[in-house]
């Protein structure tokens, strides 16, 4: 009897480190493999956990892009396996006004409303909506910024004046021309990369890359005192705090002649 | 010729169902048809009816993330189809790897490898093991885990999306079933097999074996690739009532004293 309990306890235990070992192995291995933080994602994509965990591999954004823009990640792309992507450089995203690629989506991974607006009483899509990436400049590697005159991510770009602007600058080595430098606003861009494709030099001076990776993040302590919707955020606030203690109520000076014994 | 029919039949019908299914899909991707879009993880029939592999959208559930409706719908509509009629089909009629196994198997049993080769014994419940750890690395990870190393996603995709280097997945699957575990990858590992089976369970088709008639040949236990359904072969008149059983229909085929037929479950329990 004692020996039948053994054998069922290690048989068990047998079994366990099985799983255990081949659930650790595999744990390891989607670890890694679902983390490419540099994948730019289909339009209305929600953010990249957010994503991976609902993205079921279908296919059906791929199959509705009409200019083969989107990928699904094969083995060997190291990218997530199955997982929609797009590479501009390659081929950009159009920004087709009528988004074929989101409502296919049948787990909500590409998100309808983020890509839609109120008009009147119904959404209607509007594409500028869409937050894939975001453009950078290598102003080290951008002929415009040698004083070159090249504005072909500005004229590539859909939100052109809004999403890139051409800002003026003096050409201090001639000492009489001037610069005309491509400068993105995130605020605007879509990360279409539509730019990206334009760009002449041999590999791109501008690139898309995802927002999470190349946009910072001030930090809700700074306020823009100077922007009215900013400052509201002060509101019900109740102003600078000061913390009092029993010893924060004495003058600092009374600290210099603290434990001296006069006597 | 028709005796080749009358011993393949099933199995032609079988290639004609998997094949047919992958054009299909080919068709959706290259050519804009809209029969079946997507692929077996998801898809729309007829751009209009979503399906979904019920499967992977409860490793999405496991994750915690809220799934829209149209993956849950379409992940009902498979559930109930292999529920109520399908039973583990999906296995032997759709999923392209059961071609690779078959062949697996087939040169198995030409070469005689089951006489010579090393005999390694695995539990055939290590798919229900490996489907309960697939929810839980799910859960812990955040992405449909089994969805990321499914050798079924990466054929299915790699035919109807471009291959990459999925054939490597296909290749191990291959030599897994040929030299190291008979039905290896099919009857042992496959946790999507394993979760049919269960689904399938009470489905209305299954085989019936007829005990008079059986000679006791073992044709069919030789063909099964889940030989342990089969238990009542040459014991007793019943239906092979096993959720593991994939109702391919090899063993009707091989049978020669046509013990083995096509049926419908019995509803009632009858009188002994």
């Amino acid at each position: 009897m004692d020996q039948k309990r053994r054998t069922f306890l290690v048989t068990m235990a047998q079994n366990m480190a099985i799983a255990a070992t081949g659930g650790l192995l595999w744990a390891a291995y989607v670890d890694e493999a679902k983390a490419a933080p540099l994948t730019l994602r289909p339009p209305g994509a929600r953010k990249e956990d957010e994503f991976m965990s609902l993205c079921i591999k279908c296919g059906l954004c791929v199959e509705a892009c009409p200019y083969d823009t989107l990928i699904l990640a094969k083995p060997g792309d190291h990218k997530p396996l199955g997982t929609p992507y797009f590479v501009p450089r390659d081929v950009p995203c159009y920004m087709c006004e009528d988004i074929p690629c989101v409502p296919p989506c049948p787990t909500g991974a590409l998100d309808i409303d983020s890509v839609t607006k109120k008009e009147g009483d119904k959404r209607v899509f509007d594409i500028t909506l869409m937050r894939m990436g975001v453009a950078i400049v290598d102003i080290k590697d951008c002929i415009a910024y040698w004083g070159i005159q090249c504005d072909a991510c500005y004229r590539a770009c859909p939100l052109l004046d809004k999403a890139i602007y051409m800002e003026l600058r003096r050409n201090e080595r001639t000492g009489k021309h001037a610069k005309l430098l491509p400068v993105v606003d995130p605020d605007y861009c879509t990360g279409c990369g539509l730019c990206e494709h334009a760009c002449v030099t041999e590999i791109a001076a501008i690139k898309v890359l995802p927002r999470d990776v190349a946009l910072g993040k001030v930090g809700s302590h700074y306020v823009k005192g100077w922007q009215g919707s900013d400052e509201s955020r002060l509101k019900g606030s109740k102003g600078i705090q000061t913390t009092v203690t029993p010893r924060s109520k004495k003058s600092p000076v009374e600290s210099l002649n603290e434990g001296i014994d006069f006597e | 010729m028709n005796r080749i029919w009358k011993k393949y039949r099933f199995l032609i019908l079988r290639r004609i169902s998997q094949i047919a299914i992958l054009v299909l899909y080919i068709g959706g991707n290259y050519w804009g048809w809209k029969i079946l879009q997507g692929n077996l993880s998801s898809s729309s029939l007829f751009g209009k009816v979503p399906l979904a592999d019920p499967y992977a959208v409860l490793q999405i559930f496991s994750t915690g993330a809220i799934v829209a409706a149209d993956a849950i719908i379409g992940a009902v509509i498979v559930t109930l189809f292999y529920a109520l009629i399908g039973g583990r089909a999906f296995c032997s009629y759709v999923c392209p790897v059961n071609m690779v196994t078959d062949l697996a198997n087939y040169l198995r049993r030409k070469w005689k490898l089951d006489k010579i080769e090393k005999k390694w014994w695995a539990s055939r419940n290590i798919r229900y093991w490996v489907m309960g750890l697939s929810f839980i690395l799910s859960f812990l990870l955040g992405t449909a885990a089994f969805e990321l190393v499914s050798p079924i996603s990466i054929t299915h995709r790699g035919i109807i999306f471009g291959m990459g280097f999925g054939w490597a997945a296909i290749l191990a699957i291959f030599l897994f079933d040929l030299f190291i575990l008979k039905n290896g990858w099919c009857g042992h590992v496959c946790p999507l097999g394993g979760f049919y089976s269960l689904v399938g369970r009470y489905n209305l088709f299954r085989v019936r074996h007829n005990q008079p008639n059986c000679t006791l040949c073992m044709k069919c236990k030789e063909v099964c690739p889940e030989k342990e359904v089969l238990y009542m072969i040459g014991k007793k008149s019943q239906i092979v009532d096993m959720g593991e059983c994939t109702l391919c229909g090899r063993c009707v085929e091989v049978c020669d004293d046509d013990a083995l037929h096509f049926s419908i479950r019995d509803f009632v329990k009858k009188g002994e």
